[in-house]
């Protein structure tokens, strides 16, 4: 054991590092609480991969961040990421502070929330209390997540009031400048009544050698009517391993669509589940993974329908090389009670290498007759007949692949709203396959 | 590139080690419009397919060159880079790459690095060329051939033979499934290639193609190999009286490759 163990982050700790932020005394008892029951719940136990081995304790949990004085500063990696003649809500956390926050006043004027999760905690703490781990995640659904409660050191709140239709991207970049600091991210954002937001996000390390742990969770809460449109890319280096867990409720007429990009190089948990819980909700759940190396990664995405005529869609695509391995569940759940509810999903999963494995499970279950469902699930090589009508065209067999497999991606990559955030992950996607 | 010459000679190609020709012989030049037909399951498209290098044939016997160069050597993006196209009978769907990025890849594959054709070139042809063949404009923004009805798709194939600039063309049963108007484009399209630099084996079930291509050479195809070669009076005599008559003649009962 190191030195940088769970175990150095006790409650003592806790209650130090969460005065230090001058939170709310709530905050306080929740972390504190959050670390005694973690203490007595079980790991989490992702669908047929094993993570005993797995390094979950090696981090630091506390590393500060100079603040950004203008973007011309930024590392190329960063700077890519981010438009900076036109990027009026733009947050930047750099390790576990807050370095940058632009947000059109047209938004604040109308009452806009979008800041770091601390500045939240101190200046609209009962917002936050209102629903910060209540009606999406739970702290006490495994060690991990109980872990993420009692240490969260970061995130971001985005609050959008009654009727406030944001119609530019909100972005935020959560950029892991020193190779050990831990993530405890926690990403809040309230859509209230018909409202609108779309929310683009990008997390990135280089600790290629250097173990570390990110533990994010995210949870989005879309009102009656409202609609949020969030987008992600995940970008972790090889040495940090990954827990997130992101989850959606969605009221009634309301709609949560995702496009996540899982581009880590390390270890990889993702849980995503959306809630459709009132009448007439929506969601289109996508996310593409590329995993390369000897990387193991599980993802669950799942949509269950509560609400009458819901409608729900999940789209996971990944490419697997080298000697990666990867299980994709998709799950499409129907309560009883939730008639007329529609859930689709396709999972597709392209081996470039002998090597590399890949598990699709398509998985739906159904307590209402009067729905509508379907699936599809393929796990393949990519297919020698597309491959010939390109190259039929005088196009090599290399740029036929790089086209293919482009394209297989295409559905997350086209749906980011961002163009820098889109081009950076193509150019991520063309890295990691070639 | 006046006078590109596509040579076969005895080629036998196998499928799942099944000889379906067994020795073909043709000779296709620049300026000139061959077409090869003949009644189902005779070999016709596996000639389209074995001359692209379609994985799943096999050549076992027979040469095939392109100006004197072996084709058979080449991959298949060589062959096509060598000057040879294949609008195919049942193109690929690839989703997520759009038609137009698909057809400036292939316009550039054929072009030097450095000398790749400018975007504002690239779009005003690819504008006309649609307009030529009655083609939606949006279909230049969808993914290649995906959802596209069966027509759609063979404009598709005949769009990307009218700006690739192949120097012999090879069309698989580019008729079927067309409707008389969607014909009369396909030919359109194809008949505005006919120059003294392109060559073209037009491979067809049905005479009725050839009423709007009228072809210089026409070939029978029967039991894997050419059985008969005339002008653009056999089709015509093909049209009106069927294929018995050459089956007689040669003394053929059983017309396919399975005989």
């Amino acid at each position: 054991m190191t030195v940088e163990t769970k175990q150095q982050y006790n409650d003592e700790y806790i209650s130090r590092f969460s005065s230090s932020r001058n939170e709310p005394e709530w905050m306080k008892e929740l972390r504190q609480q959050a670390l005694s029951q973690s203490e007595s719940l079980d790991m989490p136990k992702p669908d047929k991969t094993g993570i005993k081995n797995w390094d979950f304790d090696t981090y630091v949990h506390e590393v500060e961040g100079e603040k950004i004085s203008s973007l011309g500063s930024l590392p190329a990696s960063v700077a890519a990421l981010i438009d900076a003649d036109n990027a009026p809500n733009l947050y930047i956390q750099r390790n576990n502070s807050a370095a940058y926050l632009a947000l059109n006043e047209k938004w604040s004027e109308q009452g806009v929330i979008f800041t770091d999760i601390f500045t939240a905690l101190q200046q609209h703490g009962d917002l936050v209390k209102r629903f910060y781990m209540k009606d999406a995640v739970s702290i006490d659904e495994d060690r991990l997540t109980a872990l993420h409660a009692a240490l969260m050191n970061g995130g971001v709140f985005v609050y959008v009031p009654k009727n406030v239709v944001v119609d530019e991207p909100l972005q935020t970049i959560f950029w892991q400048e020193d190779d050990k600091v831990a993530s405890f991210n926690h990403i809040l954002i309230v859509a209230e009544a018909n409202s609108a937001v779309t929310y683009v996000e990008n997390s990135i390390s280089h600790n290629a050698d250097q173990a570390t742990f990110a533990n994010v969770v995210t949870e989005v809460v879309a009102a009656d009517n409202a609609n949020v449109s969030y987008g992600a890319v995940d970008n972790y280096a090889a040495g940090t391993t990954v827990y997130a867990k992101r989850r959606g409720v969605a009221y009634r007429d309301a709609r949560i669509d995702w496009a996540i990009g899982q581009m880590n190089d390390g270890n990889t948990i993702s849980e995503h589940i959306t809630h459709l819980i009132g009448d007439n909700s929506g969601s289109e759940a996508k996310s593409v993974v590329v995993g390369r190396g000897k990387q193991i990664q599980n993802f669950t995405t799942n949509i269950v329908h509560f609400g009458k005529n819901s409608v729900g869609s999940i789209l996971s695509h990944g490419v697997m090389k080298d000697q990666a391995s990867s299980v994709f569940n998709g799950i499409g759940k129907i309560e009883h009670g939730a008639s007329k509810s529609d859930a689709t999903q396709e999972t597709r999963v392209l081996m470039l290498s002998q090597g590399a494995r890949g598990d699709a499970n398509p998985i739906l279950l159904i307590d209402e007759d009067d729905v509508v469902a379907g699936h599809a699930a393929s796990v393949g090589r990519v297919d020698p007949l597309q491959l010939y009508y390109l190259m039929s065209r005088g196009i090599t067999k290399h740029e036929a692949e790089r086209l293919i497999i482009h394209g297989f991606l295409a559905p997350v990559v086209n749906q980011l709203p961002i163009e820098t955030v889109k081009n950076q992950l193509t150019q991520v996607i063309e890295g990691k396959v070639n | 590139m006046a006078g590109s010459v596509l040579e076969i000679k005895d080629l036998h190609v196998s499928i799942e080690d099944k000889e379906i020709l067994k020795g073909v012989n043709l000779t296709i030049k620049s300026g000139e419009f061959h077409a090869v037909m003949g009644p189902n399951g005779t070999g016709k498209s596996t000639l389209a397919s074995a001359i692209m290098g379609h994985p799943k044939y096999e050549v076992t016997g027979g040469s095939i060159t392109l100006d004197g160069e072996d084709v058979l050597e080449m991959e298949v993006d060589e062959r096509a880079r060598a000057g040879l196209f294949l609008a195919m009978q049942y193109p690929s769907e690839i989703s997520g790459v759009t038609n137009s990025d698909f057809l400036r890849s292939s316009i550039n594959a054929r072009r030097e690095e450095g000398d790749e054709i400018p975007l504002m070139k690239f779009i005003k042809e690819m504008d006309e060329a649609m307009d030529f063949l009655e083609m939606d404009k949006n279909m230049a923004q969808r993914y290649l051939n995906e959802g596209f009805s069966g027509g759609e798709k063979k404009r598709n194939e005949i769009l990307q033979l009218m700006m690739m600039k192949a120097e012999i063309g090879i069309l698989d049963e580019i008729d079927s499934g067309l409707d008389i108007d969607a014909l009369k484009i396909v030919a359109k399209g194809i008949n505005k290639l006919r120059d003294e630099n392109f060559g073209c084996l037009i491979i067809t079930h049905y005479q009725r193609l050839l009423n709007y291509i009228e072809p210089d050479f026409v070939h029978v195809m029967m039991q894997g190999r050419v059985v008969k070669s005339g002008g653009s009076e056999l089709s015509q005599r093909l049209e009106a009286e069927g294929y018995d008559w050459i089956k007689k003649e040669l003394n053929i009962e059983d017309e396919t490759i399975n005989a």
